[in-house]
C-alpha cells in the first residue's frame, strides 16, 4: 500500500470520528433526539474501522419467505391484521378452554395472573389496575400480544379467527364492545379504548438536582 | 460479610497484632496441608468453575416480589461481591418473558425485511465472517430498583440494584447489515423480534439503531450464554435491557412504532396527571455503593474503603461524591479507569468509621452535566404507584453503632 493510500485512508476514518452522522461512529455532535422526537442519548466517539470493500453476506430472500415470521401488527392503525373473524361467544368459550387456568374465571385474576378486567379510570389513584382495557391505547394491541405469545405452554399455535374471538371477549369484558361483536381486520382498529390518549413522549431529564457539597440538607 | 470487606478486616487485623505484640507472633504459623501433597491434576478438558468457597456468589430470583411462576422472571446480580466493572457470565442478570430457549445456530436465521431495497436472512455463520466490534458496555434492566422507592423492602445491594451488569459485547454494528439491505429513506423505526416463546418485540427509531446498536454474538469472551440470548441478540447501549432483544429472528424497518404492548402496557413510567410516558429508553445516570451495603456488617471503627459502581446511558460518568452523613456533605470519590462511554465505572473513598451511625450514599454527575437525583427530586416529577421503572435515584446505606449496614431508601 503507497504511503498516500494509506493516508486517504487514515482521512477517512479520521472523519467518520469527527462526523457523527455516519453510522457507527457516534460523537459529540450526535443528536439528542430522533427525527420522531424520542430522546437517544450522548454517545461518546469510539474508533470505526473503515471498510474498504464491504463484505455482503446477506442472503437475499423475498417477502414471501418471512410470510410466517412476519406477525407484528402496527397498532394504531391495524396495519398488519390478517383475514379471519372472531365474535365475543366465541372467545368465551375458547378462554375457557385454554386461558382461565393462569387468568381466572372471566379474566378476574386466577392462579398465577391478576385481573384483565376493570381498572378503567384507576389511573388518577392508586392502586392503578392495569387491565388491555384499561391501558392498552389501541385495540389491535390483543391481536399482536395474544397471537405472539399466548397461551403461554404453547404460543403461536391459535388461529387467526381463535386471536380475533379471545380479543373480542376481553373487550367485551372490559366494556369496550357489544356482547354481539365481531372483531377482524376492519372493525378492531375502531375500538375506541379509554388510554388512547393516555401516553406521553419521554420528556427526560425532569430532575433539577444540583452538586451541593456542604450544608446541603 | 462480602469478599471486599473481609479482606479489609483481616488487613486490618494483620497490622493491629503486629504492632501489639512489637512483631512477634502469638502462635507460630502452620505450613498449609496444600504445601505438603499434590493438587488436582488438569483434567484432558475442561470449563472451570470458581472455588468451591464461592459457591455463594450466585445469581438469585428476586425474594421481594412474590412471582407466581418463573417463566416470566429475573434474577440478580450479585454486586456486592463484584470487585472492577465486569460482571462475570454465569453472574450476568436475567430477565425474559418465557422461559430461556435452546437454539441450534446451526438452524437460526435473522432477517431484515421491510422497507429495504432488499430483504436478507443471515445464518449464524454469515454473521461471523462479518468484521467485528468490541466494546464494553453496562446493561440495566428498567425495572431496576422498582420494589425500593418509599421505604425500603429489600436488604442487600443484589435485590436493589441488581439487575445491572457490565461486559465486553461482541458482535456487528447493525449498521453494517442494514446498509447491505439498503435502507429505504421513509424508514423512520426498526422492529426487533425475538425467537422465544414471548416473540418480545420493541420498536428502536432508526438514529439509534445507526448510531451504535449491535448484534452481538459473544460476550466477555465467549459465546451468549442462553439465558443472554444465545446465539445471538440485539444489544442497544445505555437504553432499557428490555430493548436489546435476545435470540434475535427478525429485524424489520417500518415508518412508524408499532406500540407493542411491551412499549405502552409495560416499560411505561406513571405520570401524575394520570398518564404515562412512553418510549423513556435512557438509563439515566446512576450509581450505588456496593461495599459496605446492606446486609453486612462492618467489624468495629477504622478504616473502610467505601466503593462501588457509576454508570449513565448518555456518555460518561464524569465525577460520583460520597456522602456518609446522609447527605449533608459531600466529598468526590476518586474514579478508577478506564471510564468508558455507557459503561460500568468503579469509584473508590477512604472511609475512617469512628463507630458512631452514620448513613452512606454515592452521587453521580455524568459528561452532560446532568446529577443523580434523590427518590425526593423523582417524586417532584412523577408518580411513584405500583411497580415504577426508571429509578436512578440515591441510594443511602445506613450504619448502626454495631457497624450493621441496612437499606433506608426513602427514609435518610
Amino acid at each position: 500500500m503507497s504511503s498516500v493510500r494509506r493516508s486517504a485512508i487514515f482521512v477517512a476514518a479520521f472523519a467518520v470520528v469527527a462526523c457523527s452522522s455516519l453510522p457507527g461512529s457516534g460523537g459529540p455532535g450526535m443528536t439528542a433526539k430522533s427525527s420522531t422526537g424520542i430522546p437517544l442519548g450522548k454517545t461518546e466517539p469510539h474508533p470505526v474501522q473503515p471498510l474498504a470493500d464491504k463484505p455482503r453476506f446477506g442472503k437475499p430472500i423475498s417477502e414471501a419467505d418471512v410470510a410466517a415470521w412476519n406477525i407484528d401488527i402496527r397498532t394504531p392503525d391495524g396495519a398488519g391484521l390478517p383475514a379471519g373473524r372472531g365474535s365475543v361467544a366465541q372467545g368465551k368459550e375458547l378462554y375457557t378452554a385454554k386461558c382461565a387456568a393462569c387468568h381466572g374465571a372471566d379474566a378476574k385474576g386466577g392462579a398465577v395472573y391478576g385481573t384483565m378486567v376493570g381498572g378503567i379510570g384507576s389511573f388518577k389513584g392508586s392502586p392503578r389496575v392495569l387491565t388491555p382495557g384499561s391501558m392498552y391505547p389501541y385495540a389491535p394491541i390483543l391481536f399482536d400480544y395474544i397471537r405472539r405469545s399466548m397461551p403461554m405452554d404453547r404460543p403461536q399455535t391459535l388461529t387467526n379467527d381463535e386471536v380475533y374471538a379471545l380479543s373480542a371477549y376481553l373487550l367485551n369484558l372490559n366494556g369496550l364492545v357489544p356482547a354481539d361483536a365481531v372483531m377482524d381486520a376492519q372493525s378492531m382498529p375502531k375500538v375506541q379504548m379509554p388510554n388512547r390518549d393516555g401516553f406521553l413522549i419521554d420528556d427526560r431529564p425532569d430532575t433539577q438536582a444540583t452538586r451541593c457539597m456542604a450544608n446541603c440538607k | 460479610m462480602a469478599n471486599t470487606g473481609r479482606r479489609n478486616f483481616l488487613r486490618n487485623t494483620a497490622a493491629l497484632t503486629g504492632a501489639l505484640a512489637g512483631g512477634a507472633s502469638a502462635a507460630p504459623l502452620p505450613v498449609p496441608q496444600t504445601n505438603r501433597e499434590p493438587g488436582r491434576i488438569i483434567d484432558e478438558t475442561a470449563y472451570g468453575m470458581p472455588s468451591k468457597y464461592e459457591a455463594h456468589v450466585k445469581r438469585r430470583r428476586t425474594d421481594v416480589f412474590k412471582n407466581r411462576q418463573n417463566l416470566s422472571d429475573w434474577s440478580m446480580t450479585p454486586l456486592q461481591h463484584q470487585p472492577g466493572i465486569i460482571t462475570p457470565n454465569g453472574l450476568i442478570y436475567e430477565r425474559h418473558h418465557a422461559g430461556t430457549p435452546d437454539i441450534d445456530p446451526r438452524t437460526h436465521k435473522l432477517v431484515i425485511h421491510g422497507l429495504v431495497k432488499q430483504p436478507l436472512e443471515f445464518s449464524m455463520e454469515d454473521l461471523h465472517r462479518y468484521p467485528s466490534v468490541s466494546r464494553f458496555y453496562f446493561m440495566e434492566c428498567s425495572g431496576n430498583g422498582l420494589t425500593d422507592w418509599l421505604k425500603p423492602a429489600s436488604t442487600t445491594v443484589q435485590q436493589t440494584h441488581g439487575l445491572l451488569s457490565g461486559a465486553l459485547w461482541t458482535g456487528v454494528l447493525v449498521s453494517t447489515l442494514l446498509e447491505e439491505a439498503g435502507i429505504d429513506p421513509k424508514a423512520k423505526w426498526a422492529l426487533l423480534e425475538g425467537a422465544d416463546a414471548s416473540a418480545h418485540t420493541r420498536s428502536v427509531p432508526m438514529e439509534k439503531m445507526l448510531d451504535d446498536t449491535m448484534i452481538v454474538y459473544a460476550m466477555n469472551g465467549e459465546a451468549l450464554r442462553p439465558e443472554n440470548g444465545y446465539p445471538v441478540r440485539a444489544f442497544l447501549p445505555g437504553w432499557e435491557g428490555n430493548i436489546s432483544v435476545k435470540w434475535l429472528r427478525r429485524i424489520k424497518l417500518g415508518e412508524q412504532p408499532w406500540h407493542f404492548r411491551s412499549e405502552t402496557a409495560r416499560y411505561t413510567d406513571p405520570m401524575p396527571d394520570g398518564k404515562w410516558r412512553q418510549f423513556s429508553m435512557v438509563m439515566e445516570t446512576k450509581s450505588v455503593i456496593t461495599n459496605p451495603s446492606g446486609g453486612m456488617k462492618l467489624k468495629g471503627p477504622g478504616f473502610y474503603e467505601i466503593t462501588g459502581l457509576a454508570w449513565s446511558g448518555s456518555g460518561k460518568v464524569r465525577a460520583v461524591d460520597v456522602s456518609v452523613d446522609g447527605g449533608k456533605t459531600w466529598r468526590e470519590a476518586k474514579l478508577e479507569e478506564p471510564i468508558m462511554d455507557k459503561c460500568l465505572t468503579r469509584f473508590k473513598a477512604a472511609w475512617n468509621w469512628d463507630g458512631q451511625p452514620a448513613v452512606l450514599m454515592s452521587r453521580a454527575l455524568d459528561s452532560n452535566g446532568y446529577v443523580q437525583p434523590t427518590v425526593q427530586d423523582i417524586q417532584k416529577k412523577r408518580a411513584i404507584v405500583g411497580f415504577v421503572q426508571h429509578h436512578n435515584a440515591i441510594q443511602p446505606w445506613a450504619v448502626n453503632n454495631n457497624g450493621e449496614v441496612r437499606n433506608v431508601i426513602g427514609q435518610a
